[in-house]
């Protein structure tokens, strides 16, 4: 008999008199919390990345700030000018260890826990884009905010390869004190249109 | 085979091991108490805390109460999305599949995303022997694997090291196995923190083929999920180009939306964060990013076994966050080596006996390592009834011994209570024994238990494995059967005698 029904095959006999379904009640939402994107703000600051908020009209300005001179890559549709950056056109890992810097938009923004969600689509990039380099300045429109994860859930297409990003790397394994900075980009620079 | 550490002894002597090393003991005091406060105050921001663990738990429960069917539909899903699934009934099973995988592309090593369910098969110790090396490159993990040490908890398997000595561990052993330590490295969490980043970047940047674990796996979507902080798990998914993942059958939930609960319950119950740093998830391969060859190994090891158990399945729910560790009397003492295996704590001490029986001695004294406090209950985000479960398993323990060619001393006093319970007669000869026990350990004993009742100490012969660790209250003078019959049942208003 194949291990795959071997295995099929005992679960079967340990269910044997068990009801298959229980019911599976809603999960409780959070209650309305006013400003989401003030929130948002204020969660994804206490993970100790910068936020900067600005109009539509000054983001360009915005971004080369945050990267002040950083070599740079960006995603094929990053939607505005970056002068000096390298569009990313599948360059190798080492390549990409050579740059500072990466700037991609993202697909959702959730205020109650302060994260971003990239979906990698052409206006965010390949994954490898958004991890390898140190400083990732990640632009997020304010219309993008929702509450709390189920709302990101019903948004996010999970056929999509999803990096949910809560601040920069951090580790706590050294006496449980956390530490930001360890393999992801030690510096994260939301910058929040609208 | 089973995730147990050979050679180890029985929890008592272990414990007994570990209570001694008061390193260790300020180490986890330290760090118990800082993950314990962080998670109080996150779960106190949740208004509805308890129903979204009765939410966690129903989504975990309803997928298991129906495993079968989630499982093939989650195999299908994944093929359609363009992965490979394999079937490991055991761990030798898994580690061969994950061998001849990475042999297949001609590799030498792989990188390892932090994982329970590779610790628990043993896949480092077996690729090793296949002359494949398996680089840990979550930093706790690193730190074991460094210092050819065990892991002692499941969130963070080096809680038992300090800083200095973990500065002592890089600066010995980095340099054996790739990029050494930095020569002024300090102590300073952040300079080992960066000192592990550089250690690292090679190998990620060289590596070929990545093995990980999954903390979720969607039926409907073919998606795996990972949890992570440092990054250490994005590169290991998303840098190489073959990558194999390892995940336990329990880890399947039926829907993408059931991943709701779960994701709002792990990282506030095992960080203490409101989410953790990085989330990945993924659904078989997407040309032009990450890996282009994804298998899927769905792995039994046992879990069948536990499946079966009717008080014990509940164990299944676990999404391993280690929050019963954090809270547990008895972990915060002793730490996580003494229970033996790569699941310690409350926890572990219900799942090693579900997944491997109860036959060996040292499994079998893992669920004797509680008080049944209840606290680990209290924590748990998927409302495993832990006490419950250990309660249970004991009686599987006693079970187990029941043809025993020589009975052990506690089915002999079992045995000799029932002898005397069966007849009254017996019964009062018992009594009038037990209440002359009474006054002489009350004009001699030494011991005296709150409420000024004398207890007698430590007491020689079969008793003492009792009496080592708990003092024996003195027997009352008189029974109740006396007192009745002295004071016709209290008629006489005889409320003295020694009642105590």
């Amino acid at each position: 008999m194949s291990a795959r029904d071997e295995i099929l095959g005992r679960v079967r006999a340990a269910l044997a008199d068990v009801a298959p379904a229980v019911d599976v009640p809603t999960a409780p939402r959070v209650p309305n919390r006013g400003d989401l994107v003030a929130l948002f703000v204020e969660r994804v600051e206490d993970y100790r990345a910068t936020v900067t908020r600005c109009a539509p009209g000054d983001l360009a300005d915005v971004v080369v700030a945050a990267l002040d001179g950083a070599t740079t890559v960006v995603p094929p549709r990053l939607g505005i000018a970056v002068p000096g950056a390298v569009v990313d056109d599948g360059l190798s890992a080492a390549e990409l260890d050579r740059i500072d810097a990466v700037v991609t938009r993202a697909r959702v923004g959730i205020a109650e826990t302060g994260t971003i969600v990239l979906d990698h689509e052409p206006d965010q990039g390949r994954r490898a884009i958004s991890l390898v380099p140190d400083l990732h300045v990640c632009i997020v429109d304010a219309s993008q905010v929702v509450a709390d994860v189920p709302d990101a859930i019903a948004l996010l297409d999970p056929a999509r390869p999803l990096t949910w990003i809560s601040g920069p790397s951090a580790t706590s394994d050294i006496e449980l004190d956390r530490v930001e900075g360890v393999h992801g980009p030690r510096t994260l620079h939301v910058v929040l249109v609208g | 085979m089973s995730g147990t550490f050979v050679g180890m002894p029985a929890f008592p002597t272990a414990a007994r091991a570990a209570l001694g090393d008061t390193q260790l003991r300020r180490n986890l005091a330290h760090a118990t108490h800082t993950i314990r406060d962080k998670r109080a105050r996150v779960v106190a921001e949740v208004e509805d805390w308890e129903e979204l663990r009765i939410a966690g738990a129903a989504v975990k429960e309803a997928a298991l109460r129906d495993l079968a069917t989630h499982l093939e539909t989650l195999e299908a899903s994944l093929v359609r999305a363009g992965a490979t699934v394999h079937w490991a009934r055991d761990a030798e099973e898994a580690c061969a599949i994950v061998a001849s995988v990475t042999r297949a592309h001609g590799a030498d090593e792989v990188v390892k995303v932090k994982s329970m369910a590779t610790q628990e098969i043993g896949l480092n110790e077996a690729l090793e022997a296949e002359g494949i090396a398996a680089w840990e490159t979550d930093l706790a993990e690193l730190i074991v694997q460094l210092g050819e040490d065990l892991p002692s908890h499941i969130l963070v398997p080096a809680i038992h090291r300090n800083r200095a000595e973990i500065r002592e561990i890089f600066r010995r052993r980095m340099g054996a196995v790739g990029r050494p330590a930095p020569e002024a490295l300090t102590d300073e969490p952040a300079v080992l923190a960066g000192a592990a980043r550089e250690h690292l970047r090679e190998k990620f940047l060289r590596a070929r083929v990545a093995v990980s674990g999954a903390n979720f796996a969607v039926a409907d979507t073919g998606t795996l999920v990972v949890v992570e902080s440092e990054g250490n798990g994005r590169m290991c998914l998303t840098l190489p180009e073959v990558l194999i993942s390892v995940v336990g059958i329990e880890k399947v939930v039926a829907t993408w939306d059931e991943l709701d609960p779960l994701l709002r319950l792990l990282p506030r119950s095992s960080t203490g964060e409101r989410m953790n740093p990085y989330t990945s998830t993924w659904s078989g391969l997407t040309p032009g990013d990450g890996p282009q060859e994804v298998h899927v190994v769905l792995l039994d090891n046992g879990r069948t076994r536990a499946l079966a158990d009717e008080v014990g399945r509940q164990a299944l729910r676990c999404i391993r966050c280690s929050a019963c560790l954090n809270v547990c009397p008895v972990y915060e003492r002793v730490g996580g080596h003494a229970y033996g295996s790569v699941y310690p704590g409350p926890i572990g001490a219900i799942l090693n006996p579900l997944l491997n029986g109860v036959s060996d001695e040292q499994t079998a004294s893992l669920p004797y390592a509680s008080s049944l406090c209840g606290a680990c209950f209290e924590v748990c985000p998927v409302r495993i009834d832990i006490p419950s479960v250990l309660v249970d398993q004991r009686a599987a323990v006693i079970d187990s011994h029941r043809g025993d060619r020589v009975p052990k001393q506690e089915a002999l006093a079992m045995k000799a209570a029932a002898w005397t319970f069966a007849d009254a007669r017996r019964l009062r000869w018992a009594e009038r024994a037990s209440g002359l026990a009474g006054r002489v350990l009350g004009r001699f004993s030494r011991t005296t238990l709150p409420g000024g009742r004398t207890a007698a100490g430590r007491l020689p012969g079969p008793a003492a494995g009792w009496t080592g660790a708990r003092d024996l209250p003195a027997p009352p003078r008189e029974s109740f059967r006396q007192w009745w019959d002295r004071t016709d049942g209290g008629r006489d208003g005889g409320r003295q005698g020694d009642g105590s």
